[in-house]
Parts: C-alpha cells; structure tokens; sequence
C-alpha cells in the first residue's frame, strides 16, 4: 500500500510526475486482460509471461501488467504489446516464448496472433477496424492499467479533476457545470444528470446520500463491469465530484453479485483510496469528507430501479415506492439521495478535466459523448464498443462489429434489454441517441446490443424477455404481477401453435395498459420488445398463428424434424442424437423416431448434406 | 452458531440496514441459510423473523435448503438465448436428472439458472461454481460435467 498523503492538487500532480518518471524505466509492457478473458486462460498465459522473463533476466525493464477489459473480447484471451501496441488475440501459454523473441527482443510482430482484415494480419491496434473507428474516451484507461494499483490510474490522471473541483470551485459551480455539458444518465433513462443533482443539491438538510447503481442487470450488458473491473478509480473520482456538488458525505456502491472482481477491484480501489487521503475525512487536503460503502445486490432485477435498490440497502423487498416523492428529495432512510449509473459517474472527471465545452463538442445536439455499447449475440467482432452518440447502428454492427457471423443478412439489433425494443434493417442507418432511438420504438438502455440473424425468432425474443420480466417482477403492483403473466401466457400460446389473432389484439391491447399502469420503470417498460417486435415482424406473428410455422425454426412445438430421402446414411446424425432417436443402417436412409425426438436440432446442424428438414 | 457469533460481532449495533450483508455473509459461510441460524439473527438484531424470511425469499441468491458441492450457473441473458443457452440447459438437465432450482439426490449438483454473467462474449456460457465454459455445444456438457465429482 503506498504511503502518500495527497494534502493538495500540488501533492497529486507531484506523484504524477514521480510516477511516469518511474515508469519510463520500461522500454516495453506486456498488457493481458485479467477481467472476461480469465474465463479463457488468460491467467495461465501471464504466469508463463513471468515465469520465462524471471528466467531470461527481462523483467527489469520490461512490465507485465495484468490489465482489466481491453475490448476485443471475441479474440480472447487478448493482449496488447506497448509501445508498438501490437494487439495478439487468442492468446495461448504455448506462444509466450515466440512474442518474448519476435516482439520483445526483435520489436517485430508474430503476424499468427494479429487480427486478420480481409485475410491479412493487422498487427497495431489502431489500425484494427474495431477499434480504429472507436472513440475510446470513458475506456481510455481499461487494458492500460493494473486496476489494482492505484499507482497505475494516477500516472494516468486519475483524481486530478476531483481534487481541483473540490478545491477550487463550489458545489453550484461543479453542478452548473455538469448541466452545460449536456451529460445523460447512462442507466438508461437518460435524464440529464447535472439537473438530477441540483435537485438533491436544493433539497433541504445535511444529511444526504449518494448511490452508485452498479447492479448492471440487463441480461446482455456488461459495460459497467469492464469499468468496475478495469479502472474502478474513475469511478470512485465521480462520486466523489457528485458528493461534493450535491453536499453528500456517505455513498454507496451497490453491485450485483454476480460479479466478483468487480467487487474484489472496488474494494481493493476504496482502500487504496483511503489510505493516501483520497476518501475519507479531508479529501486532498480540503474540508470536505466523503466515503463509499459496497452493497452487493443479491440477484434481483427490480433492484435496478432506483427506488428497489434504496429499498435494498435499507435491508427490504426490493420493491419500488411511487414517485413523487423522487430520491433526491426523500430517498435513502428518507434523506435526499442521489443514484447515478457506473458510466454516468466515469464520465463525471472527463467533463470536469477538460470543461463543458470540449465534452459537449462531441454527440448530437441533446445528446453529448460518448456510449458505451456491448456488442453481442449474432455478430463476428462482440465485445465492448464506445462511439460518439449519433453513431449509426450500421457502423456499429459492420464498421466496427464486423457483419454478421457466416456473414448472414442482419435480422434485427435488439437494444435496451427487457425494456427495449428490436431494430428492424431498415433502420441501420439511424444515428444512435437517446431521442433517435425512442423513435423508431426502441430505448438507448443501459447499452446492451445484441445482434440477431435470420435463425432468431422473434417471437421467441418478446417470450424470452416476457418469461424473464414475469420472474423478476416483485409482485407489489396488479398490472405488472398480473399483467405479464396474461402476456406471457398468449406469447406462449402463439409459439405453441395454439393462439388466435384475437389473442394478438388482447396482446397488444394489453401491452398499451400495462405501459401506463405500471408502478415503476420494470412494468412500465415490459411490453416494450412485445410492441417493437409485432410492429416490426408482425408477419412472423402472423405466420406462427395462422400456418403453424416458425420460419427460423426456433419454436420446438412448430417443428418436426424429419430426414429426406438423400439421406447418404452416414450415420453422422445417429451419432449426435442425444436421446437415440435416430436408427439407419450404414449407406441407407436414416429414420427420427418422432416419439423420442426432443427436438434438440443437433441433427440437423451436423448433417452435412443438407438431408434433415425442420 | 459460532460462524453467526463472528459475522454479528464484526456488527455490534446491527439493525434493519444490515440485514441483507448478514445473509450474504451467513449464505458464504453455512451453504445455504440455515432457519435456527435466521432465528438467532432475529433475535439479535431485534428485525421480525418474518420480514427476514420475506427478505431471504424474495432474492435469487438466497437460498433456504442445503445446496450441492458444486453449483452448476447456466446462463440465461440475451446474448447466451440467442447462441442456443435453452439447449444448453437442457443437456445440463439431461445429464444431471435435476431441472433448474433443485440439487442432486447426492448433494453433487445444484443447478441454476442465471439471468445473466456479464460474459456474452463466450456465449453460451455456464459457470460450475468459479470456472466459466464459453462457447458451449450441447454436446460438450456431459464430458464438463464429469469433472466434478
């Protein structure tokens, strides 16, 4: 633990200065992404890094720094080689001694490991089509530091904003400042976040509190867990600011414990922090006190909603509350409480290092910055994405995504989670903001956007979040506890095979009352993929009612499999059949006994002579 | 009750607030939440054992009944449905005999079903308490699954 004693801005850019000195002894850095990529070895491939430079006597002037989310996640487990920024994906322990001779003693890349763009290796990170048409500004520091060492986020900058706005402006100028920059809420909701905290600011009283919302749980997102697990500090910086500009001395960081490391860093962050007067009781040498607690939620959805996870950390239900009045005039043990999204608050020291103005010069007019996207589901290059609002959803999806896996016609992005919607092609070249994206029946979300093709049903898609709302859904408010469960039942009914097109009007009728009696923003938000789906692939719904057929074959009730007679009987698809439905001798036609198939579709995935129909 | 002595002291005025860090750190330490240690932690706390069960019976994570040696997590988020997680669940039903919430007859499994692991890059992925298998076919959970005896 370090033993510095941050006193002042002066003490802060001093051990700036100390520590890129310090850091220039290194002529190369070997950077492996310790956080999604451990799932895949990464750890395995570090330990060797050590263990062969340790041998070879290299580890004086070069670093191996086990980093959080360097973005690429497809290429897993990646890693980045400074300061060529020579960027190596699957990496194994195996090629460790290769890049030791290649790259770090003959500065020359091992073409194998580089990204291939159309068939040639692209070795620089910047020339990398996912990441060159990025613009990495919030994720500047992710897979460039240890994020447990605070050394590393300093060197970067990290608190230098913060401490410079707590010691050289008033609350009312660090909140007027937040509003002229045009920052949203990254949550989802959008609303603008420098407004949000002059309410709290107004609400009479001293004891007030300010929450980070980090239980991330729209299934598909995982931004705020690369910020957490990569450079937890930029987080801290922001509520910090936001303490400060809302007169908060006690904060929370409510995390979904789902997520370990992200825990782990946080707390490991918040001691670091402590320890050189960075939190705590006289922040930098000023008067003002402010400390953070982590919560972890306990795997609750609703708990995402503001008012749930008050509840939450009060030690409740989570069960939202109606509003009026909002949490930042009665929130937290009824004080004035301020909650903000993990990526709203990273962007907080941004705005205040470089001013309004420069972080409003970037987006659209009423939307500012940049968002963070994950990139999953049906496309070649998933991982995380951070672009200039007004992006299209094309350059997302093709520029920077890479198309569509097998390179298959794009079917729809779905964006929002549970509380979006899907986006037909016809829309690829909307200019992604907050407002663009409301019009064309979707919601910005948290910044989850999965990538469907043509063997996504979408039915399925609005039954799949339908099941998922119904089971999260706390149960305090009829239209939500009743109201999806009749949703979901017709939903079922129509993949079934067994609904009517009335059932599809009560469906729609349903979804309309649902959207305006709902307590809080899960109910609320419910019929949304319900309604984006029938209006834009209202001929699936129609299909799968009327003719019985699911056209991507997802559907199990609507499909039967059967195999053809150029069957070649190679028994291939015998072998797969996990419940041995499939009998045929060598060389003739194979039978699926329709009794036992369960429908998997493993047959008709390895059959290679197309023989097996659905 | 000496597991809940330790996690109480480290709280001498524990109260409503603290309810829900008590049973996380009662959930880590016994497996599961055991009702006589829930009665104690009424008792001393002074919060209704009725609200704490209405507390432990509203979250996923809780869980009131004793749990299998390993935890079989498969995920269920967008990106995982949309790569095949339905037949992934289950394969994992089929080669354990369980469905998602119950544990084995011999305590090996408990299978869940997650909303999401943050980890769509590897989707489908399912977690076996701390190590994470991505890029799942149906038909490689058998052979995963035989590892953990």
């Amino acid at each position: 633990m370090s033993d510095k004693q941050i006193k002042s801005i002066d003490d802060l850019v001093a051990w700036q200065e100390a520590l890129k000195k310090s850091a220039a002894r290194y002529r190369a850095r070997v950077l492996i992404c310790m956080t999604g990529c451990r799932a895949l070895g990464a750890q395995d491939v570090a330990a060797r890094f050590k263990e062969r430079l340790g041998e070879l006597n290299m580890t004086d002037d070069i670093a191996v720094v086990e980093t959080g989310c360097i973005g690429m996640c497809a290429i897993a487990p990646v890693m980045l080689i400074e300061p060529w920024d020579y960027l190596y994906g699957h990496v194994a322990p195996d090629d460790v001694d290769e890049i030791i001779e290649q790259t770090l003693k003959n500065s020359k890349p091992v073409e194998r490991l580089a990204v291939k763009q159309d068939d040639a290796p692209v070795c620089a990170k910047s020339d990398v089509n996912f990441y060159g048409k990025q613009k990495q500004l919030v994720l500047e520091n992710c897979g460039r530091i240890d994020p447990r060492r605070i050394e590393d986020a300093i060197e970067r900058g990290a608190y230098a904003a913060a401490i410079t706005a707590i010691t050289e402006k008033t609350p009312d100028e660090v909140v007027e400042e937040t509003i002229a920059s045009g920052l949203r809420g990254r949550g989802g909701a959008g609303f603008p976040t420098g407004v949000k905290w002059k309410f709290a600011r107004q609400s009479p009283g001293e004891e007030k509190y300010l929450i980070c919302n980090a239980d991330e749980g729209d299934p598909g997102a995982f931004m705020d867990r690369a910020l957490l697990e990569g450079d937890p500090h930029r987080v801290i910086e922001g509520m910090i600011t936001a303490a400060y500009a809302i007169g908060a001395n006690k904060g929370f960081i409510y995390v979904r414990a789902e997520y370990p490391i992200a825990v782990e860093h946080i707390n490991i962050a918040l001691d670091q922090a402590r320890a050189c007067r960075l939190l705590g009781d006289g922040i930098g040498g000023s008067d003002f006190n402010f400390d953070i607690e982590i919560r972890m939620g306990a795997g609750a959805f609703v708990c995402g909603e503001e008012t749930a996870l008050i509840a939450s950390i009060e030690g409740s239900r989570g069960m939202p509350r109606p509003r009026p009045p909002f949490p930042a005039v009665s929130g937290y043990l009824g004080k004035p409480t301020n909650i903000n999204n993990v990526e709203t608050f990273a962007n907080v020291p941004l705005i205040l290092k470089n001013g309004a103005k420069a972080y409003s010069r970037i987006g659209t007019e009423k939307s500012k910055g940049t968002k963070i996207f994950a990139l999953a589901g049906k496309v070649k290059n998933t991982g995380l994405v951070e672009v200039p609002m007004g992006t299209t959803l094309r350059r997302i999806v093709y520029d920077i995504g890479g198309g569509i896996l097998d390179d298959k016609p794009f079917k729809a992005a779905q964006l929002g989670g549970p509380s979006g919607g899907c986006i037909p092609a016809e829309y690829l070249d909307c200019e992604i903001d907050y407002d663009s994206v409301q019009q064309i029946g979707a919601i910005m979300g948290s910044g989850g956007l999965i990538v469907m093709d043509e063997e996504t049903c979408m039915v399925d898609i609005a039954r799949y979040f339908l099941e998922f709302v119904q089971s999260e859904s706390c149960g305090k408010c009829t239209p939500c506890r009743v109201g999806t469960k009749k949703m979901l039942d017709i939903l079922e009914s129509i993949c079934a095979g067994q609904a009517t097109m009335d059932d599809l009007a009560t469906l729609e009728r349903l979804a309309e009352d649902i959207k305006k009696a709902s307590l809080c923003g899960l109910g609320q938000t419910a019929p949304n993929p319900v309604l984006s789906t029938v209006k834009n692939f209202r001929d699936e719904y129609v299909e799968h009612i009327e003719e019985k057929k699911c056209p991507a074959g997802v559907c199990k009730d609507l499909l039967g499999y059967e195999i053809l007679e150029v069957c070649v009987g190679c028994g291939a698809c015998r072998r797969v059949c996990p419940v041995d439905a499939i009998t045929g001798e060598k060389k003739e036609v194979h039978v699926i006994d329709q009794d036992k198939c369960i429908k998997c579709g493993q047959c008709f995935t390895v059959c290679k002579f197309e023989a097996i129909t659905r | 009750m000496e597991s809940l002595d330790g996690i109480l002291d480290d709280k001498p005025n524990a109260g409503p607030s603290d309810l829900i860090p008590i049973l996380q750190q009662i959930q880590a330490e016994y497996g599961y939440l055991p009702k006589p240690v829930l009665m104690e932690v009424s008792k001393r706390t002074g919060v209704a054992a009725s609200k704490i069960y209405g507390v432990a019976t509203f979250y996923e994570q809780f869980c009131l009944e004793p749990r299998g040696r390993y935890t079989v997590k498969c995920c269920r988020g967008t990106a995982c449905h949309v790569r095949g997680g339905p037949d992934i669940a289950e394969a994992i039903s089929r080669a354990i005999g369980v469905e998602p919430g119950d544990t084995t007859e011999d305590m090996r499994f408990t299978f869940e079903t997650v909303a999401c692991l943050g980890t769509c890059f590897l989707a489908p992925v399912i977690m076996v308490n701390n190590d994470y298998y991505g890029n799942l076919t149906a038909g490689k959970v058998p052979e995963i699954l035989e590892r953990y005896t």
